[in-house]
């Protein structure tokens, strides 16, 4: 009794400790981009163009508050973020929150189809290759997994068009109009994904089925599926579920390029449009918001951690 | 008493001999080394030397000689690889491509390894306040998204070479500074680090003389990781096109100009794309191999 709220007090106090980290690195990321945003460049003549006369550059940079000094056009910045005020876009007639609520679903929601189809065909691979490391089928599934890992998935993205899109003609090459749309950008992520997935399960299932406890149960007469399924593979997929959420992470990340590549008007479409045409609110947003996905996803994980492996919490 | 000295020291150079001989069989016997060092040092040859065994100048264009297929689909042998839509040699400019892409490579895991090693030392042998400081910046670093600042960093400032190398170097130094770290940390109360210390010596010289030897190895994995890493980036950059800027040859710019012609000239995007696979692959081979041979613990992970 008294031993089991002690425990609960030092979960509590490590999920709070966490959750500060968390919220300390999300602010240090929209400085670093904020900072970086402006120093790297004349940002008013960006938005001005080439062409443009010195006066109008000059006019830009009063009206959106260029001139003042770094520290204060942050804070001013911060102040609006923090009510869930993003600013204007220069672009759309939209506010730039609003347009993010339009398009971060759709980032969002293939990044989970690609981790989930990963997840999909990742986990029995490994697994099935951890029986027999050295194997035949642990050999493919390696070089498979090798292979995957090697191909950047812009190619392999524009190799799926033409084999499927144009030769084969069975799936539309770019947009964002209906399920078929998804297929081959869902395939390149899972491609992308599934070998750390699957390298991840197979060497924790390696570990663990070498482990006294899965000895003990074979011992006992159990199932050999019952002691890979409900021993071994349980406890090798702690560090996977961790993978899987920083994965996410990476997925969303980079969906500047995948969704360039389909024509996918989510997140990274728009981070990409308005980079081009110097929309620098909308660009802002999108590093605010990718940073805060993956702060999240860490805290996350590190409770799903903390919850599954109770030493954790003892540090 | 000579003789026996004589013999002595024979004994001794078979030793040396003998585990030198044992030595090389364990790099030789292990299959990723093999495989990917010969490969990447097959492509090094290649972009190295290659420019100056074919005939035509990657720059040259010619519009009657634009778009010719390669010579398995019906090419001549004047163009192996056919050309492109200027009609500039495309062997001759993914040769170029390739040795662009190694040096941008390169250069960038010079800046990030030396940056992430620096830091990652610092925290692991110091540790304290110094430790909290780096691995708050390494967090951060993980929580920033790479490709898209990249992007928006090249846009403003203007695409060019060395800005590339510079952001490149500066978003991939993250596992360079992770493991730097952890394996300081574990060399830090080892035996022969505290008799240095013990006889009086400098920190920057149990750093320079007993830590960074001994973290070499696991510098050397992550350097092929990140080369590859670096390659796949620098190219998707290109690709957008914010990094290397045309007429330069580059594999990721490649395939962005070869794009428009998707439908009936699919090798302008399929060789460059090849090329960066097999470059890739070889890198990775090469990292898990020396990785397995200097550290037989993480063997297959």
């Amino acid at each position: 009794m008294h031993s089991a709220r002690r425990e609960g007090k030092a979960l509590v106090r490590y999920v709070a400790r966490q959750f500060l980290l968390s919220l300390a690195v999300l602010i240090a990321v929209s400085i670093v981009g904020f900072v970086l945003l402006r120093a790297s460049g004349d940002l008013a003549q960006r938005v001005a163009g080439a062409e443009a006369q010195a006066a109008d550059v000059a006019r830009i940079r009063l009206a959106y508050g260029l001139d003042k000094p770094l520290p204060v056009q942050y804070l001013e910045w911060a102040q609006r973020a923090v009510t869930g005020d993003l600013g204007r876009s220069l672009f759309f007639p939209e506010n730039v929150s609003t347009l993010i609520a339009q398009r971060l679903p759709i980032t969002l929601g293939l990044g989970a189809l690609g981790l989930g189809a990963a997840l999909l065909i990742g986990l029995p691979l490994g697994t099935l290759s951890a029986l027999k490391p050295n194997g035949w089928f642990d050999r493919v599934v390696l070089t498979v997994a090798v292979l995957g890992q090697a191909m950047p998935p812009f190619w392999l993205g524009l190799l799926l068009i033409i084999l499927f899109g144009l030769n084969l003609g069975w799936l539309p090459v770019s947009g964002s109009s209906g399920w078929q749309n998804l297929v081959l950008p869902t395939a390149v992520l899972a491609i992308a994904t599934m070998p750390t997935i699957m390298r991840l399960t197979r060497s924790g299932m390696i570990d663990q089925l070498r482990a006294d406890y899965v000895r003990t149960a074979r011992a006992k007469g159990l199932k050999p599926v019952s002691v890979i399924v409900k021993h071994a593979l349980r406890n090798a997929l702690i560090p996977v579920v961790a993978i899987a959420a920083v994965q996410l992470g990476a997925l969303v990340g980079g969906s500047v390029v995948l969704e360039t590549v389909f024509g996918i008007q989510g997140l990274g479409y728009l981070a990409w449009e308005s980079i081009n045409r110097a929309d620098y609110p909308v660009v802002q947003a999108v590093v605010l918001v990718l940073g805060g996905f993956y702060c999240l996803l860490t805290f996350v994980s590190d409770l799903l951690h903390a919850f599954l492996d109770p030493r954790l919490r003892e540090q | 008493m000579a003789v026996t000295e004589l013999s002595a020291s024979g004994v001794e150079a078979d030793t040396a001999k003998a585990e030198r001989a044992h030595a090389i069989r364990r790099w030789l016997g292990n299959s990723g080394v093999v495989i990917g060092g010969s490969l990447f040092i097959l492509i090094l040859l290649a972009t190295l030397v290659g420019p100056w065994l074919v005939q035509h100048d990657p720059f040259d264009q010619s519009l009657v000689k634009r778009l010719r297929p390669p010579v398995w689909s019906g090419g001549s042998w004047e163009f192996v690889f056919g050309t492109d839509h200027l009609g500039r040699d495309y062997l001759a400019r993914l040769l170029w491509g390739g040795r662009l892409s190694l040096l941008i490579g390169f250069c960038t895991i010079l800046v990030a390894g030396i940056f992430g090693t620096t830091i990652g030392i610092c925290a692991g042998y110091f540790g304290g306040r110094i430790d909290f400081a780096v691995r708050f910046f390494i967090m951060v670093r993980l929580a920033m998204p790479a490709v898209l600042i990249a992007l928006a960093i090249a846009f403003i400032a203007g695409p060019s070479l060395h800005l590339l190398v510079m952001v490149l170097g500066l978003l991939l130094w993250d596992r360079f500074a992770v493991v730097a770290r952890a394996t300081t940390l574990q060399l830090r109360n080892s035996e022969f680090v505290v008799a240095a210390r013990a006889m009086g010596c400098s920190n920057l010289m149990i750093i320079r003389r007993d830590i960074l030897p001994n973290i070499l190895n696991q510098l050397i994995v992550i350097a092929t990781v990140e080369l590859a890493n670096a390659v796949l980036i620098a190219a998707a950059l290109s690709f957008l096109g914010l990094g290397v800027q045309p007429p330069l040859p580059d594999w990721g710019l490649m395939i962005a100009e070869g794009k428009q012609y998707i439908l009936f000239s699919p090798y302008l995007i399929t060789l460059p794309g090849l090329a960066m696979m097999l470059l890739v692959l070889a890198v990775n081979l090469l990292g898990d191999g020396i990785r397995d041979v200097t550290d037989p613990e993480a063997k297959g992970r």
